[in-house]
C-alpha cells in the first residue's frame, strides 16, 4: 500500500463521519469520536504496512516525501490526534455548553471530525518536500484550526482567540507565500532539493531573504520570538483539546517542515552560518522571552502556553546546532524532544482539564490543597511537573539534554548561557504548581475526581515518562525504525 | 547487585506513598541499606558487585552502578549511617507521614544513587532526584522563612545543575570518549585549552552544589529552615556530591584546573574566614550550624587545592584520603549537630541563643552529646573532624621543601585560624544554649528520648571510631579501584 493513502483514509474517514453526524441522534455523538479514533488507530498500524510511493508512476512523487521523519511525524500527529479525541470525550459537556443547548450534545459531533482533517493535513506536512505541497499541507492544517480555536462560539474568550489566530495566521501566510516566491524567483523551483542545488554565492542573499521569510511564518506555527504573541490568549481562550492540538501536533508539524526547509540552507556552506546566525538568536530569543514570561502567570493555562514557547527555543537550539553533534542528528533530537513533549505536554493538559471539570477554574490557585483532595492525582502532577522542569530521571530531562549536548558541541555557548536561565526559571514556575498543591490548604475540601478515561491516559503517560527516564531507548529505536 | 542500595529506598517510599506504613517501613528500609553498606566492607568485591546496563545507544549512557573505589565506598557508608539516623529521629506531623518518610528515603536514595554510579550521567541525574522531595519538605515542613528558604535552594541548586551538565557534556564530548562511563573517560585525554573551559564550568557547576563562596547564600537558609531529616541529609552527604565530583572528575581536568587554582585558594579562603566571621555573628543555633557547614567545606577545598598544586595524586598522595575523611567527619558531625539542635527546639520551643540557657542541668544527655558533636566539629583529637582537618593542613605542606611558601601553604596557615573561628563560634554557642543558669524555658525540658537518643548514639560511635582509628577509612581507600587495576589484582590472586 503506498504511504500516501493513510492521509487519503483519514480525510475520507472524517468527510464519511461529518455525513454521519447529521443523522446521529444528539445523545450518541461520542458514537463519532469512537469512529474516529478507530479510524487514526486503524491509521497507526498501517503506518508500519505503508510502502513508498512508486516514484517513476507517480507524476506527485515530487510533492510526497517518505524517510524516517516523515514516517515518525506522521505517526506522531496520529498519536497526537487519538489523546485529543480522548481529551475531547471528556471535554465535551463544556463545549457543548458554548455551542447548543448544554443537556445534549449536538454541538460536539463535528469537532471530532475536524480533528481528523487537521492531522491529515499534518500528515501531509511531514511530507512535504516541495515548496507548493507544504503550502497546501500546511493551510489544510491552519484553516482547520480556526474553526477549532473559535469552536466555543457562544464564549466571548474563544471567539477572541479565533480571531487573534485568523488575524495573525492569515499574517503568516502573506509572508510564507512572498518568501516561497523569492525562493522560485532566486532558483528557479519550488522543490526543496532543487533549491538547496542551486545555491551559489551571487543568489545567496535573495535566497536567504525568501528564507527569511518563510521564517516568519513557521516562527508563527512552532510559537518561536518574535512571533509568539497569539500563543498565550490563543491557548487560554480555546477549548482546552484544541489548545493541546495546537501547542502540540501543530508545533511538531511546524518542526517538521522547518527540518525540510531548512535542511538545504544547513548543509550548503554558502549559507550554512547565516542560516545558524539567524537560528540561534531566535533560540536565545525564543528561551529567554518564554521562560521569563512564564514566572508571573497565575493561569495554568497561559503557563503551559508560555512553557511551549520556552520548548520551542530548546528545539530550536538543537536546530541551530545543525549535525555538529557527534551522536544524535539535529533531526533526531528535534523528533526526541518532541515525542517526550508530547507525553509531558498532554498529561499536563489532562490535569488542567480535570481540575477544570472539578473547580471550574484554570488558575494555579484551583490547584491548592490537591496534596490532601487527590494525593495520588497530585503525586502525579509532581512528576509532569518535574519532567517539565527537565529533572533528571524523568524523560523530560532528555530534551533539554540533548539540546544542551548539541549546543556544546556545536559552541552557541551565547544560546546555551541563555537555556541556563531559562532552565532555572522553568524550575521556579513549573514548581508553582508543586508548591500549590502541597504547601498551601485550600477552603474547599472536598475530594477532587478523576473521569476514568482521563484517570487511565494519565497513569500510562505519568508512568512513560518515569520509565523513559531510566530507559529512554525506545524512543531512538522509533526515530531509528521509522 | 549495588544498584539494590538504590532500589531498597525507592521501592519502599512507593510502597508508603501506596499505604504501607510509613515509619515502619522507612525504618526498614533505611536499616537494611545500612546493614547492606557495613557488609560491604567485608564483602567487597568489585566486579561481583557492579552492574552495567545500556539504556540509550547514542550517545551511549548506562545505568551502571558499582563500588568504583574506596571513596565511593566511604560515601556510601556516609549515606546510610546519615539515612538510617535521619529516618529514626524524624517526627512526621499528623496526617503527613506518607510524604515524610517517603521524601526522606527518596532523598537517601538520590545521594546513594550518585556516589554509586559509575557512569557519569547517572551519577548526575540521581543527585537531582533529591530536589523535590528537598523542595516538599522545606517548603511544607520547614520552621521559619521556609518558602523563601525552599525556593533559594530550588533555583540555586538548579543553575548550580544546568551549569555542571554543560561542563559534563564539554567533558565528555571533548574527550572523544565512546561511553559516559568513569573507566572510559578517565582514561582519555583533553587538549588543554578545552580542560581551562571545561574546568571553569566545572567549578562553577559543583560549587554552587557545595555552596562555594560566593554561591553560598542558598545553604544556610535552608538547613535553618529544614526539617531535622532533610537538613541531616543535604548538609551531611548531599553536599558532598559536588566535592566528590571535583576529586573523582580531577584526573580528566587536571591541567584546567591548575588555571583556576589562584582564583580556587581565594575562594576557599572566603569559605573559611569570611563566613567563619559570619557564623560567629549568628544569633539563632540553625543558623550558626548551617553557616557553620558552610564554612568547613573551604578545608575540604583546601585538601583539593592541595591536590590541584600538586598536580596528581602521585605527587600529594594524601589530599584524596584528607579531603574523604573530611567528608565523612564532617557529614556525621553535622548531622548530629542538625539532629541534636532539632531536639531543642522541640524540648524548648526556641533555638535563638539569646532566649536560651542552661539546658544542661535538665538535659545532661543532650547536653553531652551536643559537646560531643560541637567538639568533633571544632576539631578536638580523639574525634574525626580531627583525622580530617590534621590531613588537610599536612597535604598542604606534603610538597614543602623549605623555601619560600606557595600558595597553597599561605593558604593553609590562613585556613589554621579557621580552627579559632570555629572554636569561637561553637563554644559560644554551647555556652549559651547549655550553661550558666536555667531559664524558665529550659528548666521543665526533657531529656533525650529514645528516639533521639539511639541515632544520636550511632552518630557519636561513628566520629570516635573514625576519631580514634582514622585507619578504619584510610584502610578502605586502599582499596583497587574497580577498572584496570582491579582485573589485575585478581589475577594474580590467582596465581
Amino acid at each position: 500500500m503506498p504511504a500516501y493513502w493513510l492521509e487519503a483514509f483519514v480525510l475520507i474517514t472524517g468527510l464519511v463521519l461529518l455525513l454521519l453526524e447529521a443523522f446521529i441522534p444528539s445523545r450518541h455523538k461520542t458514537l463519532i469520536a469512537i469512529g474516529a479514533i478507530g479510524a487514526i488507530v486503524f491509521a497507526l498500524v498501517l503506518l508500519f504496512f505503508a510502502k513508498a510511493p512508486d516514484v517513476a508512476n507517480w507524476e506527485m512523487a515530487r510533492f510526497y516525501a517518505w524517510d524516517a521523519s516523515a514516517k515518525f511525524f506522521k505517526g506522531f500527529t496520529l498519536l497526537a490526534g487519538i489523546l485529543t479525541i480522548v481529551l475531547g470525550l471528556d471535554y465535551r459537556k463544556t463545549l457543548s455548553k458554548f455551542t447548543a443547548n448544554p443537556e445534549s450534545e449536538d454541538g460536539t459531533g463535528e469537532y471530532y471530525c475536524l480533528i481528523l482533517f487537521a492531522t491529515a493535513g499534518m500528515m501531509w506536512m511531514a511530507s512535504a518536500k516541495d515548496l507548493v505541497s507544504l503550502f497546501v499541507s500546511l493551510e489544510l492544517s491552519t484553516i482547520t484550526f480556526y474553526i477549532l480555536v473559535a469552536y466555543m462560539r457562544r464564549n466571548v474568550g474563544s471567539l477572541e482567540a479565533g480571531v487573534k489566530f485568523l488575524i495573525l495566521g492569515a499574517l503568516s501566510t502573506g509572508f510564507l507565500v512572498y518568501g516561497i516566491s523569492w525562493l522560485y524567483g532566486a532558483s528557479g523551483s519550488t522543490e526543496l532539493s532543487a533549491i538547496g542545488a542551486s545555491i551559489t554565492e551571487a543568489n545567496s542573499t535573495y535566497l536567504l531573504f525568501g528564507l527569511a521569510l518563510i521564517l516568519v511564518s513557521l516562527a508563527f506555527k512552532i510559537g518561536a520570538v518574535p512571533l509568539h504573541l497569539w500563543i498565550p490568549d490563543v491557548y487560554q481562550g480555546s477549548p482546552t483539546p484544541t489548545t493541546s492540538f495546537l501547542s502540540i501536533a501543530s508545533k511538531a508539524s511546524g518542526f517538521a517542515i522547518s527540518l525540510r526547509v531548512l535542511e538545504p540552507f544547513l548543509n550548503n556552506p554558502v549559507t550554512h552560518d547565516k542560516t545558524v546566525t539567524i537560528l540561534s538568536i531566535l533560540a536565545g530569543a525564543t528561551i529567554l522571552v518564554g521562560n521569563l514570561a512564564a514566572i508571573p502567570q497565575t493561569n495554568f493555562k497561559r503557563l503551559l502556553a508560555y512553557s511551549s514557547i520556552a520548548n520551542a527555543g530548546f528545539i530550536l537550539l538543537a536546530l541551530a546546532s545543525w549535525n555538529k553533534g557527534s551522536d544524535l542528528t539535529s533531526a533526531q533530537i528535534v523528533g526526541f524532544y518532541l515525542a517526550i513533549y508530547l507525553i509531558m505536554t498532554f498529561a499536563a493538559f489532562f490535569i488542567l482539564s480535570t481540575i477544570h471539570r472539578n473547580t471550574g477554574s484554570e488558575e494555579i490557585s484551583a490547584f491548592e490543597g490537591l496534596g490532601t483532595r487527590n494525593p495520588f492525582l497530585a503525586l502525579m502532577t509532581t512528576v509532569i511537573m518535574a519532567a517539565m522542569a527537565g529533572v533528571p530521571l524523568t524523560a523530560g530531562f532528555y530534551g533539554k539534554f540533548f539540546s544542551f549536548e548539541a549546543g556544546v558541541q556545536a559552541s552557541l555557548w551565547v544560546p546555551i548561557s541563555i537555556g541556563f536561565i531559562g532552565v532555572a526559571a522553568g524550575f521556579y514556575y513549573y514548581f508553582q504548581i508543586i508548591r500549590a498543591m502541597y504547601w498551601r490548604k485550600s477552603f474547599d475540601e472536598s475530594p477532587i475526581k478523576v473521569c476514568p478515561l482521563s484517570r487511565y491516559v494519565l497513569i500510562t503517560l505519568t508512568s512513560l515518562l518515569i520509565i523513559l527516564g531510566f530507559f529512554p531507548q525506545p524512543i531512538l529505536w522509533l526515530l531509528q525504525a521509522a | 547487585m549495588s544498584i539494590i542500595f538504590v532500589l531498597i529506598p525507592i521501592l519502599a517510599a512507593l510502597a508508603i506513598l501506596y499505604g504501607c506504613k510509613a515509619r515502619l517501613t522507612a525504618l526498614i528500609a533505611s536499616g537494611l541499606t545500612l546493614f547492606l553498606g557495613f557488609g560491604s566492607i567485608f564483602f567487597w568485591k568489585a566486579d561481583v558487585w557492579s552492574v552495567t546496563f545500556q539504556v540509550l545507544s547514542k550517545p551511549s549512557i548506562h545505568l551502571a552502578m558499582g563500588f568504583y573505589d574506596g571513596m565511593s565506598l566511604i560515601m556510601v557508608l556516609l549515606s546510610v549511617l546519615v539515612l538510617f539516623t535521619a529516618v529514626f529521629a524524624g517526627k512526621a506531623p499528623e496526617g503527613r507521614q506518607k510524604l515524610y518518610y517517603s521524601s526522606i528515603l527518596l532523598i537517601g536514595a538520590g545521594g546513594l544513587g550518585a556516589f554509586l554510579s559509575t557512569d557519569l550521567f547517572f551519577f548526575y541525574a540521581f543527585h537531582e532526584l533529591a530536589l523535590i522531595p528537598t523542595f516538599l519538605m522545606i517548603g511544607m515542613l520547614g520552621t521559619g522563612d521556609r518558602k523563601e528558604a525552599a525556593w533559594k535552594i530550588t533555583i540555586y541548586l538548579a543553575l548550580g545543575s544546568i551549569i555542571l551538565l554543560a561542563g559534563l557534556i564539554w567533558l565528555v564530548s571533548a574527550s572523544g570518549s565512546d561511553t559516559w562511563l568513569f573507566k572510559d573517560l578517565l582514561a582519555s585525554n583533553i587538549d588543554p585549552n578545552t580542560q581551562t573551559g571545561i574546568a571553569a564550568l566545572l567549578i562553577i557547576g559543583f560549587g554552587v552544589l557545595i555552596s562555594l563562596f560566593p554561591f553560598h547564600s542558598w545553604a544556610a537558609p535552608a538547613y535553618a529552615a529544614a526539617p531535622a531529616p532533610v537538613a541531616m541529609l543535604h548538609a551531611g552527604v548531599l553536599k558532598k556530591f559536588g566535592l566528590f565530583g571535583l576529586i573523582r572528575l580531577y584526573p580528566m581536568v587536571s591541567s584546567g584546573m591548575q588555571d583556576w587554582l589562584g582564583w580556587l585558594i581565594v575562594l576557599l579562603l572566603c569559605n573559611i574566614l569570611w563566613i567563619g566571621f559570619v557564623t560567629i555573628n549568628q544569633k539563632r543555633l540553625d543558623m550558626m550550624l548551617g553557616n557553620s557547614s558552610v564554612m568547613h567545606m573551604g578545608y575540604i577545598f583546601l585538601a583539593f587545592a592541595a591536590l590541584v598544586q600538586a598536580g596528581g595524586t602521585a605527587a600529594n598522595p594524601i589530599a584524596i584520603p584528607a579531603a574523604v575523611v573530611l567528608m565523612f567527619a564532617h557529614g556525621i558531625s553535622i548531622a548530629l549537630l542538625f539532629l541534636l539542635t532539632d531536639v531543642v527546639r522541640q524540648k524548648t520551643g526556641t533555638v535563638e541563643l539569646a532566649e536560651l540557657g542552661g539546658l544542661a542541668k535538665s538535659a545532661p544527655r543532650l547536653a553531652f552529646l551536643f559537646g560531643l558533636a560541637g567538639m568533633a566539629s571544632i576539631g578536638l583529637p580523639g574525634l574525626a573532624n580531627f583525622s580530617g582537618e590534621v590531613l588537610v593542613f599536612l597535604s598542604g605542606f606534603e610538597n614543602y621543601k623549605g623555601e619560600g611558601f606557595g600558595c597553597v601553604q599561605v593558604a593553609t596557615i590562613l585556613a589554621l585560624w579557621g580552627v579559632v573561628i570555629s572554636a569561637v563560634y561553637m563554644l559560644r554557642a554551647y555556652r549559651q544554649t547549655f550553661q550558666g543558669p536555667a531559664i524558665p524555658v529550659t528548666e521543665s525540658a526533657k531529656d533525650l528520648s529514645a528516639s533521639s537518643k539511639t541515632p544520636a548514639i550511632i552518630l557519636a560511635a561513628a566520629l570516635l571510631v573514625v576519631g580514634l582509628y582514622p585507619n578504619s577509612l584510610l584502610s578502605l581507600l586502599k582499596k583497587p579501584s574497580c577498572c584496570s587495576e582491579c582485573d589485575q589484582c585478581t589475577e594474580q590472586a590467582d596465581q
